[in-house]
C-alpha cells in the first residue's frame, strides 16, 4: 500500500504541496525553515518526480482567469468493451479535452467513457462534444456542466498521511 | 499578460526548474534576466493568473486511491447532502451538475476500503443513495496545462 516514505519526506512534500515561497532561491528558503540544506530539498524534491510520487511540478493556472471560461463532462456509452480502447484514444485525442478516462457503468448508468471538454462558452463545448460524437460514432452521449460549485481544493495528503517512520 | 508572460507560463506549466537558481533558467529560456523573470512570476502570482506554484501530487504514485462518486438528491436537499459530502478532507471537487445524478464529487483515501467506508457513511448521513462509487479503469488522458498561444517567432504554443 503506501510507498516508503519518512517523515522528512512528509514535511519536504508538504511545503511542496503549498505554493512555492516567492524569493529567488524558494528551495533554500524551504530548506532554511525545515533546517535542512537547500542541495537536500532540490535532491529531493528531484527524487520524488523521479519515483512518480508528483506528475508535474510548476504552475497551476486559474483557468477561469487565462481565458478558459467553461467545462463540461461528457459522457459516452460504448456497451461493446472491445472498442472502448479505439473510442476512447479517439475521444482523447481532441486538443479540447483535458481528461479522458473510462469507469464503471451501473444499472441506470451506461454510460463508459468520460472526457473533460474546455471552450469559450457552453455552447462551444457542446459543439465540439456534436463533432465528437460524429467522429466516433457514439450516439448516446450527454454532456454535464457545474450548477454550482460547493468545493474545488488540492488534496493536502501531508496533513492527513496516516503514520510514518523515519 | 504580454507575449512574455505567456512564454513563461507556457513554460513553468509543464516544469518549473529543480535548481538553485530556478528564476535565472526561466530567464534564460525566456530571453529576460533573472530579476525579470521573477518579478513577472510573483506579478501572475499576486493577480492570481498563476493559483500555485509546485508539485501536483499524485493519489496513485503515492499508493493512495481516488475515486469520482455520483448520487441524486432532491433538488431542495442539495445543499444540505453537499455540506455533508464537502466536510471530508478527501473531498476535493464537489459539484451541482445539470443531470439526474445531479451531485458529482472526488474522494481521495488511503486505500479502497476506507473509501468504500466514507460512501456507506454519506449514504447514512445523507439520507439518500446509492453513492455510485466510478473510480477509472482506465487513463486515455490527463492534460493539466494549457499551453498560450505566440505569435510568430515563438518556440512554444503547440
Amino acid at each position: 500500500m503506501k510507498k516508503e516514505i519518512t517523515a522528512t519526506d512528509v514535511r519536504i512534500m508538504a511545503e511542496l504541496q503549498r505554493s512555492l515561497p516567492m524569493t529567488m532561491r524558494p528551495f533554500e528558503t524551504i530548506g532554511a525553515k525545515l533546517g535542512l540544506s537547500e542541495k537536500e530539498v532540490i535532491e529531493k524534491t528531484r527524487s520524488y518526480g523521479e519515483k512518480k510520487f508528483y506528475r508535474r511540478f510548476g504552475a497551476t493556472l486559474r483557468h477561469q482567469k487565462a481565458g478558459f471560461k467553461a467545462n463540461g463532462m461528457g459522457i459516452w456509452s460504448v456497451p461493446d468493451e472491445a472498442k472502448r480502447q479505439e473510442l476512447g484514444e479517439k475521444l482523447a485525442a481532441r486538443a479540447e479535452v483535458s481528461h479522458a478516462y473510462e469507469r464503471p457503468s451501473f444499472d441506470g448508468w451506461p454510460y463508459h467513457l468520460f472526457t473533460m471538454i474546455h471552450g469559450e462558452s457552453e455552447q462551444e463545448v457542446l459543439d465540439t462534444a456534436k463533432h465528437m460524437s460524429e467522429e466516433t460514432g457514439i450516439e448516446d452521449y450527454d454532456v454535464l456542466f457545474s450548477v454550482r460549485e460547493f468545493k474545488k481544493t488540492s488534496m493536502q495528503y501531508f496533513d492527513h498521511w496516516p503514520s510514518v517512520v523515519d | 499578460m504580454d507575449e512574455t508572460d505567456k512564454k513563461i507560463l507556457n513554460l513553468i506549466q509543464t516544469g518549473f526548474p529543480i535548481c538553485e537558481h530556478p528564476y535565472a533558467e526561466i530567464g534564460s529560456k525566456t530571453g529576460v534576466s533573472e530579476e525579470e523573470a521573477f518579478g513577472r512570476v510573483k506579478s501572475m502570482v499576486e493577480s492570481g493568473i498563476i493559483r500555485r506554484l509546485g508539485a501536483s501530487f499524485d493519489s496513485r504514485g503515492l499508493g493512495w486511491t481516488s475515486t469520482l462518486c455520483a448520487m441524486s438528491v432532491p433538488k431542495d436537499q442539495i445543499e444540505r447532502v453537499a455540506s455533508i459530502i464537502s466536510e471530508y478532507p478527501g473531498v476535493t471537487h464537489n459539484y451541482e451538475r445539470n443531470h439526474k445524478f445531479n451531485l458529482w464529487f472526488t474522494y481521495i483515501a488511503p486505500d479502497e476500503e476506507a473509501v468504500l467506508k466514507t460512501l456507506r457513511e454519506i449514504e447514512e448521513k445523507s439520507g439518500y443513495g446509492p453513492v455510485y462509487n466510478l473510480p477509472m479503469l482506465k487513463k486515455f488522458k490527463i492534460k493539466v496545462n494549457f499551453q498560450f498561444k505566440e505569435k510568430a517567432g515563438g518556440e512554444a504554443g503547440k
